[in-house]
């Protein structure tokens, strides 16, 4: 390998970016030392096992990917803004929008996702962690070295550039050859085993670490929508996981499962990544149904309307999610019987959406709304979310579809749901689980100013493209013509996205305000809230979350022992020790080897990936010789911590 | 009041532009045949329904956001209404009446599209391979036994069934205002009627994503009256040149070509739908070796590129045209 192959060169920007990396790096090591923080960053943060913690680390890392993949999309929008634009070339285009799309789906929206829950799940059970929080350490440090693997691409060998679904043969050897393409593949791959944890980690913790009397039907609507999802992981990464092994086998050692040569079945590989992909969009998108409802509920003041018809509806999108994925190639020709069966049972899955819509309104129904930034994310989200909705139903219309399929058509609407679905989601429940996690809220003014530019910005960016689509314009191409007759609708739709990341740079901004001069909240409910989480005594939950489990008598249990005037105060006779989980750094070892062992892969340096490997297996051998119990917090220390006087 | 409504205005403003602009200005929406025809009736009678369930959910979504807000005499709270079996009921059925309507017409268009327009069911279809090579279009006239590069002519009036197949990337075969596209894919052949009622050139493309580049994979299509496609074919037949299989081979290079036209068809010594590893060994015959992106060499090999395409340009330009 030539070094003109190894550091992608030639590009001020890029340059732009080795300066960049290079001084944060200095600047963090420089901050580290001077201020003695690397004891406190190895104890406090790399060896943790706590669920609050590993859930701050993946939001923090998630805003940073969204940070990331939000330039990107500017890039690419400053590009399309006029006919025959000349800021990126083909290639340098073709690798920004792979990179948007996939650091988006797999490094932004689900660790965002996995963080929250993260933080509030064990929280709304009335749990003390996690049922495997060691797993959980691991599931946390494979995403985060995955991402990190991915990221490093665009500065050394070069991104990939075959778009997030990478279809075969565009993405063999043959076509897309050099290490771009590897580092999807071992990127996704490492950071799909944290997936997978994760996904059976909190099936487990949900099932069975539930406080007593919280049977599953008085389960808060958020823990319910991530036990759906967790199901919907574990059923479809795996498939992932088998797809990504199959390329990778084909680009380094030369078989021939989706490849031109040796009769391999490219469409294979589309029909294997849209079986995991579109579960995969229902895994970003339940969580979010999760959190509306328990924002719509808390700030309408007033019961989920319909629980029991929520949890069904659910089940039933996450069963339908795994029979629809031929809708992404309507157009491959695969007979009009396949077609109108899958055009079918996508249309179907409008029907349980459409049920939860309607339940969310009749929520706010006789309820008090009062309008804060989550619940004005929430509205925003029914209303946008919508249109993304009967879009879809439109694009579900295979006969039609052959129209929009691979427009710009399409890609709105998938903006559409994932922006007001997921995203808006996201912010809402930072906002709302905010004082949860760092004991104050976000500014509330700021944050609606947030919420208005974002909004606005987002329906200026994504509404003209429905007309881009009709009028022709093709997704992925990297310029036009000025004869299209595209440029107007385009310059409109990057204004909008300009405003969108203003409004990032504001919510960042209200985190650096709100730090500074946010008001300290005194107790555990900043919300007048309803579910467990917000049950605990003191703003931040203490490592231990429950000093004692509480007993669950009903749905919204909290709410109701505030509405009879019967919050149990804490006595000390009552404590007993708690057993807790150690810290370990091994997780975080692991995962230092797995990115030795990718890295080696992605520039095929085998002896690279052989070391890595060892280290992987021997710290997985040296975990299981490990007799590590874990500790108990004595009685005197909870007392300590909880301040309750003798 | 309109402090709490302000959530609306954009989409409602957004939705007169729509109605108001006129749909005819897009064009899917304004199509040449009895294909585009049909998807686009489908098109419009989804679009109806969608916007009476957007027009459902906001003025439902108005109405309760507005009567209860918290305010001061607030009425009507009741904090443990919980839900509703007929109004759930209700919502159940109605999305399900909404998917059945919708079901219908798709169904009978998927089936529909499948074989030549109804209209011109007793017409012999005009059969066109359409091959994409990185990134050009190989379109073969085997009855004609001629073979153009990016271009087509069609008769009007008159069904054509495209076989489409790929030498390499998967690409998809899409005349916009003729009708809905189709996967083009190495190793397998896919069929798709179109037809054109007007006389007129229309664009085509690939739109499916196939490299550096895809966004000029382009290619035109000139419907003309039944006799002027006859006389263009016999005379393609009498006047183009052969197609060799030196030249052929060249066309398998990654790279944009000018327009071409033979009067002999590649089919004779490949059909890439069943052969899939032609171009890539046609490739290894010439020497040819994909670059790693950003490397030294694939910079130059770009610059080659670009500047064959402007020689190309100029020898055109030196009157040295195509029988078009």
């Amino acid at each position: 390998m030539k070094w003109d192959e190894f550091f992608v060169t030639g590009d001020p920007m890029i340059y732009g970016a080795d300066v960049s990396i290079v001084l944060t790096m200095v600047g963090i090591l420089f901050y580290l030392t001077k201020y003695k923080k690397w004891k406190w960053l190895w104890d406090e943060w790399l060896t943790t096992v706590d669920h609050k913690k590993l859930g701050i680390m993946y939001i923090v890392s998630a805003v940073l990917m969204l940070f990331r993949g939000g330039v990107d999309a500017l890039l690419m929008r400053t590009q399309l803004a006029v006919p025959e634009a000349k800021f990126l070339d083909s290639q340098h285009y073709n690798e920004i929008f792979t990179t948007h799309g996939t650091i988006m789906i797999i490094f932004m929206a689900m660790p965002f996702l996995i963080g929250l829950i993260n933080v509030v799940v064990p929280l709304q059970i009335g749990a003390r962690d996690v049922a495997y929080p060691y797993l959980n350490a691991v599931s946390f440090w494979t995403f985060f070295i995955g991402a990190m693997l991915f990221n490093i691409s665009f500065v050394i060998g070069g991104s990939p550039s075959a778009g997030w679904t990478s279809y075969m043969p565009l993405a063999s050897n043959e076509l897309s050859p050099g290490p771009g393409q590897n580092y999807y593949l071992l990127g996704l791959q490492i950071a799909g085993i944290g997936t997978l944890l994760t996904g059976i980690n909190f099936l487990v913790t949900i099932l069975k670490m539930r406080a007593p009397g919280m049977t599953l039907f008085r389960m808060p609507m958020f823990t319910w929508s991530s036990l759906v999802t967790m199901v919907i992981i574990i059923f479809a990464f795996p498939i992932l996981t088998v797809a990504l092994a199959l390329m990778t086998f084909d680009r380094l050692f030369g078989s021939h499962f989706f490849t031109l040569q040796g009769a391999g079945m490219d469409m294979l590989w589309a029909n294997l990544f849209w079986l995991w992909g579109h579960p995969e969009v229902y895994i970003v998108i339940l969580p979010a149904f999760g959190m509306f409802s328990e924002i719509i509920s808390t700030f309408s003041r007033k019961t989920l309307f319909g629980y029991k018809a929520m949890i069904w509806s659910m089940l039933l999108i996450a069963g339908y999610s795994f029979l629809v994925w031929v809708h992404h190639f309507f157009t491959m020709g695969s007979g009009a019987l396949v077609n109108s069966v899958f055009s079918i049972t996508t249309m179907a899955i409008g029907i349980p959406t459409g049920v939860k819509i309607f339940n969310w309104l009749f929520t706010m129904y006789r309820g008090k709304i009062q309008f804060t930034t989550p619940m004005l994310w929430s509205l925003g989200f029914i209303v946008n979310f919508v249109i993304g909705g009967v879009t879809g139903v439109m694009l579900a219309m295979a006969a039609a579809d052959y129209q929009y399929h691979n427009t710009y058509f399409l890609v709105s609407h998938f903006h559409y749901v994932l922006i007001a679905g997921t995203v808006f989601a996201c912010f809402a429940g930072l906002i709302y689980w905010y004082p949860k996690m760092f004991g104050y809220k976000l500014n509330e003014r700021i944050g609606k100013w947030v919420f208005w530019i974002f909004t606005i910005g987002f329906n200026v960016c994504f509404f003209p493209q429905y007309f881009l689509g009709l009028d022709g314009m093709p997704r992925r191409v990297y310029t036009y013509s000025e004869e299209s007759g595209w440029g107007p609708l385009n310059m409109v739709s990057t204004i909008g996205g300009f405003m969108m990341g203003i409004a990032f740079l504001v919510l960042v901004y209200n985190m650096y305000y709100s730090f500074r001069f946010a008001k300290r909240e005194l107790t555990g409910d900043a919300w007048d809230g309803r579910t467990l989480e917000w049950s605990t005594p003191s703003a931040m939950p203490p490592f231990y979350n429950f000093a004692k489990i509480p007993e669950v008598t009903g749905l919204d249990h909290f709410w109701r022992q505030k509405q009879a005037g019967k919050v149990e105060k804490l006595t000390a006779n009552e404590l007993k020790p708690i057993h807790m989980p150690s810290n370990s750094g091994v997780p975080f070892i692991m995962a230092s080897f797995f990115f030795v062992a990718g890295f080696g892969m992605v520039f095929d340096w085998m002896w690279m990936a052989i070391v890595g490997l060892i280290g992987v297996f021997g710290t997985l051998i040296y975990r299981s010789f490990e007799y590590d119990d874990g500790y108990y917090v004595s009685v005197e220390e909870i007392i300590e911590t909880e301040k309750i006087s003798k | 009041m309109m402090r709490r409504l302000k959530p609306f205005l954009p989409f409602g403003l957004m939705m007169a532009v729509f109605m108001l602009s006129g749909c005819s200005d897009m064009i899917v929406l304004d199509p040449k045949g009895p294909v585009g025809e049909e998807q686009k009736d489908l098109i419009m009678y989804s679009i109806w329904f969608m916007l009476f369930i957007l027009l459902v959910v906001y003025a439902l979504t108005a109405f309760i956001v507005y009567k209860y807000r918290d305010r001061k005499n607030h009425k009507g709270y009741d904090p443990d209404n919980e839900g509703s079996h007929l109004l759930e009921t209700i919502w159940w059925i109605i999305p399900i009446i909404i998917v059945i309507a919708l079901s219908i017409p798709t169904v009978k268009s998927i089936y529909s599209l499948e074989g030549p327009p109804e209209e011109s069911k007793d017409q012999k279809p005009l059969v066109i391979h359409a091959t994409s090579v990185n990134w050009k279009w190989v379109f073969t006239y085997p009855e004609q036994d001629i073979e153009t590069v990016n271009y087509l002519h069609i008769p009007e009036d008159r069904p054509v069934l495209f076989k489409l197949t790929s030498a390499d990337s998967m690409a998809s075969f899409w005349v916009p205002q003729l009708g809905g596209q189709k996967y083009a894919m190495a190793g397998m052949e896919t069929e798709l009627y179109l037809q054109a009622d007007e006389q007129g050139t229309y664009e085509g493309r690939n739109s499916n994503f196939t490299g550096e580049g895809f966004t000029d994979h382009t290619f035109d299509v000139m419907a003309m009256s039944d006799a002027e496609f006859e006389k263009w074919a016999s005379e393609t037949k009498a006047e183009a040149p052969e197609l060799t299989k030196g030249q052929y081979d060249k066309l398998m290079l990654p790279g944009h070509v000018k327009e071409m036209t033979f009067s002999s068809t590649h089919l004779d010594w490949v059909d890439h739908s069943k052969n899939a590893e032609y171009a890539l060994d046609a490739r290894e015959r010439l020497g040819y070796e994909e670059k790693i992106p950003h490397s030294r060499a694939a910079k130059e090999e770009k610059k080659k590129r670009e500047e064959e395409m402007k020689k190309q340009e100029e020898s055109e330009s030196h009157g040295d045209s195509h029988a078009h």
